[in-house]
């Protein structure tokens, strides 16, 4: 075990000197690689946010993960051992991932913090499927509780809404990671970045990241405006900041009006998925159903709007 | 063979003994060939095996007899009934009614697909065939549950009749929930119980609320 050790961080002294060959201004610090290769100096003046991440890195456990993750992902994917390494989770990691998404922590990286190269499939499949119910059958509580009382009113269950709800909502925890993922790579060749996640960490972050719209989906059910607003705007407050804290490393590196549209498109897309699930699954409180028009007595019709 | 030409074996002596090859004991044999009895017994056989595991789901103890002979007869026709019964449900227009035929079936059978494979890649030391028996046989009160709905709609569908509809639906979700985490849960690794346990919950849950929304024309 010693010598392959030795031999993994010989390996990675040998590119650390590549690369130091290769672009001397760059720092050799990759999170992603054993933490024990030294700093070298260099030119900018160190940001309190990057010593928090060098000093996340310094810990000795962060140090074994890395190796361990080196070691462990080592089945081939045609086996089923290899999946199995995206499940390597008990229940109290879980939960501490998914009370990290919702308390953002100023300053420290989700990814960092609670995922330390473990990612996990369980929680963004089971999250993104809790949800989907959740506002399929959220959508359809409310709408009842709107509509109750209506004289033309007639129950229906919906259920055509859950399929188009579980689209979306997988769509978006997997194909906007994937063009994240996609986009971050493709900034990676071109700017030394301190910051790279995998597609898999990135895929857990905003999987986690939805969890919030589940407590969310069900408050939705009141009928008031102004609460649905609200909710939406915390919610989005809440994990919204989560994803900022955890992409922000990656891309201030970069240049300064691409790090921003980054991460503000980030943030937009998050926006418009609760928007457009509260738009299109809950009805508006003050929909009104076309009233009985009841001629007054001095001739003029009135129509009665109900609230 | 020239010298053997001259061997001559005496026709006066007989040769005789026995070409049958004795078996050591007939009962293994007869336990497991099965072609020549009536099919009525066949089916019996395979019908009693079903039942009993009807009775193991409404009184869950802790008996190896569901997990140990799996079969998917089961599961088969509490599918075919639950989505059957789920049919007539009342729509304006094709789009928004409940959930059609090819829908439940398909969200029963891969919903208990995903939670099969979700606790195998956990590290559950449970087979394939036997997650899925157990899951489908664990349906069973709920489509009790279904029989029961559609009775007390026949009754009238105001208020009171919902109530005992909720009241019966959750029963009986419990009632799948517990049956089929007391024979699930001891083949899960200890520290993650809860993480085999709450996808079987979400989906018993979807198919009560399948159940307690459905109301017909």
């Amino acid at each position: 075990i010693v010598t392959c050790l030795v031999l993994y961080l010989l390996a990675e002294f040998d590119d650390a000197a590549n690369l130091l060959a290769a672009n001397p201004d760059a720092t050799t610090i990759s999170i992603d690689e054993p933490a024990e290769i030294p700093k070298n100096q260099h030119g900018r003046l160190q940001e309190p946010g990057r010593e928090e991440d060098d000093e996340l890195l310094g810990t000795d456990d962060s140090d074994k993960t890395e190796l361990l993750a080196g070691q462990k992902k080592s089945a081939p994917f045609w086996t089923f051992d290899y999946y199995q390494t995206f499940f390597d989770v008990d229940t109290y990691q879980v939960l501490d991932r998914i009370k990290g998404s919702v308390f953002p922590v100023p300053g420290k990286n989700f990814v960092r913090l609670y995922i330390r190269s473990n990612p996990d499939l369980y929680g963004p499949f089971w999250i993104c499927a809790t949800l989907v119910f959740t506002i399929a059958v959220s959508g359809n509580l409310s709408n009842f509780f709107i509509h109750l009382g209506k004289p033309t009113y007639h129950y229906v269950p919906e259920f055509r809404k859950v399929s188009i709800a579980a689209t979306t909502i997988y769509a978006y925890a997997w194909l906007v990671p994937l063009a994240l993922w996609g986009f971050l790579m493709w900034r990676n060749s071109k700017v030394m970045n301190i910051v790279s996640y995998s597609f898999l960490e990135i895929v857990c972050v905003y999987g986690y990241s939805l969890f919030i719209y589940i407590p969310t989906a069900i408050l939705w059910i009141i009928p008031q405006k102004v609460v649905r607003w609200v909710l939406v705007m915390f919610s989005l407050c809440l994990s919204g900041s989560v994803l900022v804290m955890t992409f922000w490393p990656a891309v201030r590196d970069d240049n300064r009006r691409i790090a921003l549209a980054t991460v503000g498109t980030i943030v937009l897309l998050h926006a418009l998925l609760a928007v457009g699930c509260l738009a299109y699954f809950f009805d508006a409180p003050e929909l009104d159903f076309p009233a009985p028009i009841i001629p007054a007595h001095n001739g003029t019709t009135v129509i009665t709007k109900s609230q | 063979f020239a010298g053997l030409a001259d061997v001559s074996i005496s026709e006066d002596i007989p040769v005789e003994g026995e070409i049958t090859v004795p078996v050591g004991s007939h009962s293994p044999d007869e336990d497991y060939s099965t072609l020549d009895e009536p099919v009525r017994d066949t089916i019996m056989r395979d019908l009693k095996a079903v039942g009993k595991k009807f009775v193991h789901v409404m009184y869950p103890k802790k008996s190896s007899a569901l997990l140990r002979d799996w079969d998917l007869w089961g599961p088969l026709v509490l599918c075919v009934s639950l989505a059957l019964m789920l049919q007539g449900g009342s729509a304006d227009s094709k789009d928004d009614g409940g959930p059609q035929f090819a829908e439940v079936f398909v969200i029963i059978w891969f919903g208990a697909v995903v939670i099969t494979l979700n606790s195998k890649l956990l590290g559950g030391t449970i087979s394939f065939f036997q997650s899925l028996c157990v899951l489908g046989y664990c349906v069973l009160p709920l489509t009790v549950a279904m029989l029961v709905c559609r009775l007390v709609l026949l009754a009238g569908s105001g208020t009171v009749s919902f109530i005992i509809r909720l009241i019966v639906v959750v029963a009986m979700f419990a009632w799948s929930t517990l049956a089929s985490t007391a024979f699930l849960a001891d083949s899960q690794p200890p520290n993650r119980k809860a993480l085999v346990v709450y996808p079987i919950f979400l989906f018993y849950f979807v198919i009560s609320w399948m159940i307690l929304t459905f109301t017909p024309q």
